[in-house]
C-alpha cells in the first residue's frame, strides 16, 4: 500500500495499469485504493510544479517567519486558520525554533506582496511580529530541478 | 587513394577474423532519427548518486592524481572485500585475491589471457555479451558456442554443458544474470553444473556484473558453491550495481594463484585503473547500498510493467530475474530478429536489439532493456502493439 502512494507522489501522472504493474497489484486494486486515500484526505490532491520563470508570468513568492500569541485551548491552530484560508497563502508550517509559523505566499508583484503582509498579516490580533523573504530563485522543489540539465555528450554504443 | 602498404598482410590474422558487429548500422539509423525512442541501451538511465560524484571531485581536489598500487588502492581492495563477504558471502583476501580493473571488460580479458593456451577452448553460452568470443580468440583460445534454450529461460544445463566439453576445454563462462535474456542461474541450476565441473581442471569465468540486479530472489555465484572456489573467477564491477559506467570501474577476484598473473598482465597494459575513480569507487563501497536498492526498486517495477505490456500485446516472454531486459520470443510474427528490429524502427521509431547480435540462440527473440524512463516504455509498448497489429493485417492481405 506505502508503495503506491511512493509511486504516486513520485509521479502522479502514471496510469492505473503502470501503478498496478509496479506496486503488484491488479488495476481495480490501485482505484480502489486511490479513492480510499482520497476520500481520507491522505492524498491531498494531484498538481504539476511550474517553473514560472521560464514564461512571460510575473510572480513574486516570498516566506515570511511569523511569531504569534498561542490561543487558550487552540494553541497555534486557530491563527494558523486564519492565515491559510486567504487565497494567496500557498503554504503554512508550524515551526520549531525563533519564530511559530512559516508562511509561504505568492503574488504578482512585490507590492501586492508587501500589501498582504503590512494589512491582512501583521495586523491579526495574534500576530506579534514578521519578517519578509522574497525569494529570487528557485533551484529545487520536490525533487525536481529547475534548469535544464547539459546532457553528455552521446554515441550510441553496443553494451 | 593507393596504400603503399598492404595492411590486410601485415595486420594480425587472429584479429582480422574477427567480424565487427552489425549492429552499428542500426546504432547509425537511430542517431540520424528525431523522436526516437529507445530500449536498445544496454547501460542505467541513472546518474552516479551525487556522494560518489562528489568523493571523485573531493579527490580532485585534494590532488590525489598520481598512479595508485597496480592492483588498485589497498583502501578500495579493503572495501570490495567487506562489499563481496556482505552482500554474496565471498571471500576475498584483499591483499592478493582482487585486482582492480578498468571496467568488467577489462577483466574479462585478462582472465582469458592469462588462462588460455592456444588452441584452448572457451565454452561460451549464447545468447550472451558479445565480448567473449572475441577476447578469447585474440588470448590465442577458440570459443565453442552453446546455444541456450528459451524452454529452460536461457539457463545452461549440465546436459548442454556435458556436451561441449572436450579435452581441450580450459574455459567455462558463466554470464549470469544474463545480458541480454535477463535469465539468472539459482543455486540449484549452479549445483548441476558445478558436479560436471569436479574432477576438471576447467576454470569458471564468472561474470556477474549484474549481480544486483535480480528480482525476487537473491544472486547466488559460482564462488559460493563447494569446490568451485578454487575454480572460479568472478568478474564484478560498479557499472550496472552503481550507475556508475563511465569511469570505468570493475575488478577480478579468485584464487591467489591466478589473479597474481592477471595482476602482472595488468601492470604491463594498464598499470592502476583511474585513480579519481577509484576514489569514486571507495565511496561507492562504503556508502551506497542504499542506492543499489533503490534503483532495483525502480528498475523491479518496470521490469513488471514491460513484461506484462508485451505479454498484453501478444510477445511471450518468459519472467526475466535479473538484470534490466526482457527477451521476447518475436517467432510468431514470421519475421527474422534482424527485420523485426528494423521495421519496428524504421515504421514506429523504436530500438529493440535483435537477439540474434548476441549469438546463436538469440535469433526470433529482442533484446529490451527497461533501463529508461516509464513514459519511454509506456510509449514503446504502444507503438510495439500499433506495429504488431499493422504487421498482421499487411500479413493477412498478401495471404
Amino acid at each position: 500500500m506505502k508503495k503506491l502512494l511512493k509511486l504516486l507522489e513520485e509521479d502522479c501522472t502514471l496510469t492505473t495499469a503502470q501503478l498496478a504493474s509496479m506496486a503488484g497489484m491488479t488495476e481495480e486494486e490501485v482505484e480502489a485504493a486511490k479513492r480510499k486515500y482520497e476520500e481520507d484526505k491522505i492524498i491531498l490532491g494531484y498538481k504539476a510544479i511550474v517553473d514560472w520563470d521560464r514564461t512571460d508570468r510575473e510572480a513574486v513568492t516570498a516566506l515570511i517567519e511569523v511569531k504569534v500569541t498561542p490561543q487558550r485551548g487552540e494553541g497555534f491552530d486557530r491563527v494558523a486558520e486564519r492565515i491559510y484560508q486567504y487565497d494567496e497563502v500557498e503554504s503554512v508550517y508550524l515551526m520549531s525554533g525563533a519564530y511559530d509559523l512559516t508562511v509561504i505566499i505568492s503574488g504578482r508583484t512585490l507590492k501586492e506582496v508587501a500589501q498582504f503582509v503590512g494589512e491582512r498579516l501583521s495586523t491579526l490580533e495574534d500576530v506579534t511580529g514578521t519578517a519578509t523573504h522574497f525569494i529570487l530563485r528557485k533551484y529545487k522543489e520536490k525533487h525536481l530541478i529547475f534548469q535544464k540539465q547539459e546532457q553528455q555528450e552521446r554515441e550510441w554504443i553496443f553494451s | 587513394m593507393d596504400f603503399l602498404m598492404n595492411y590486410e598482410s601485415i595486420l594480425s590474422q587472429n584479429i582480422q577474423s574477427i567480424k565487427p558487429s552489425g549492429i552499428r548500422r542500426f546504432f547509425d539509423i537511430l542517431e540520424e532519427m528525431k523522436d526516437a525512442i529507445s530500449l536498445g541501451i544496454g547501460e542505467p538511465d541513472f546518474i552516479t548518486p551525487w556522494h560518489i560524484r562528489d568523493a571523485g571531485i573531493y579527490s580532485l581536489e585534494k590532488g590525489f592524481t598520481k598512479y595508485t598500487a597496480n592492483a588498485g588502492m589497498a583502501q578500495l581492495r579493503r572495501e570490495i572485500a567487506s562489499y563481496l563477504e556482505r552482500r554474496f558471502d565471498l571471500h576475498y583476501d584483499f591483499a592478493s585475491q582482487i585486482v582492480v580493473t578498468v571496467g568488467g571488460s577489462e577483466g574479462i580479458d585478462l582472465a582469458l589471457r592469462c588462462l588460455l593456451n592456444p588452441g584452448d577452448e572457451v565454452i561460451v553460452p549464447v545468447p550472451s555479451f558479445v565480448c567473449y568470443g572475441p577476447l578469447a580468440t585474440m588470448a590465442g583460445g577458440k570459443p565453442v558456442y552453446v546455444e541456450l534454450q528459451a524452454e529452460n529461460e536461457f539457463r545452461l544445463t549440465a546436459e548442454q554443458l556435458r556436451a561441449a566439453i572436450t579435452p581441450r576445454t580450459k574455459v567455462l563462462v558463466l554470464p549470469f544474470p544474463s545480458n541480454p535474456t535477463g535469465g539468472i542461474m539459482g543455486r540449484e541450476d549452479l549445483e548441476a553444473i558445478a558436479d560436471v565441473l569436479r574432477g576438471t581442471d576447467i576454470m569458471v569465468l564468472s561474470d556477474e556484473i549484474y549481480a544486483e540486479l535480480t528480482y525476487g530472489q537473491h544472486h547466488v555465484s559460482m564462488a559460493n558453491l563447494p569446490d568451485m572456489y578454487e575454480r572460479t573467477v568472478v568478474v564484478n564491477g560498479f557499472s550496472k550495481s552503481h550507475a556508475m559506467t563511465g569511469w570505468r570501474m570493475g575488478y577480478l577476484c579468485g584464487p591467489a594463484p591466478v589473479i597474481q598473473q592477471m595482476l602482472k598482465l595488468h601492470q604491463f597494459g594498464i598499470m592502476s585503473a583511474p585513480t579519481v575513480s577509484q576514489y569514486a569507487a571507495i565511496e561507492a563501497m562504503r556508502n551506497g547500498d542504499g542506492d543499489i536498492e533503490k534503483m532495483r526498486e525502480e528498475y523491479d517495477g518496470r521490469r513488471r510493467y514491460l513484461v506484462e505490456g508485451l505479454r498484453r500485446i501478444g510477445l511471450p516472454c518468459f519472467e526475466p530475474r535479473g538484470a534490466f531486459y526482457v527477451f521476447p520470443d518475436i517467432r510468431g510474427t514470421g519475421l527474422s530478429s534482424d527485420e523485426f528490429c528494423e521495421r519496428f524502427l524504421m515504421e514506429e521509431k523504436v530500438a529493440v536489439i535483435a537477439g540474434s547480435a548476441f549469438g546463436q540462440g538469440g535469433e526470433g527473440f529482442v533484446r529490451c532493456c527497461y533501463a529508461t524512463s516509464m513514459k519511454d516504455i509506456a510509449e514503446a509498448l504502444t507503438r510495439m502493439d500499433n506495429f504488431l497489429t499493422n504487421l498482421k493485417k499487411k500479413q493477412a492481405r498478401q495471404g
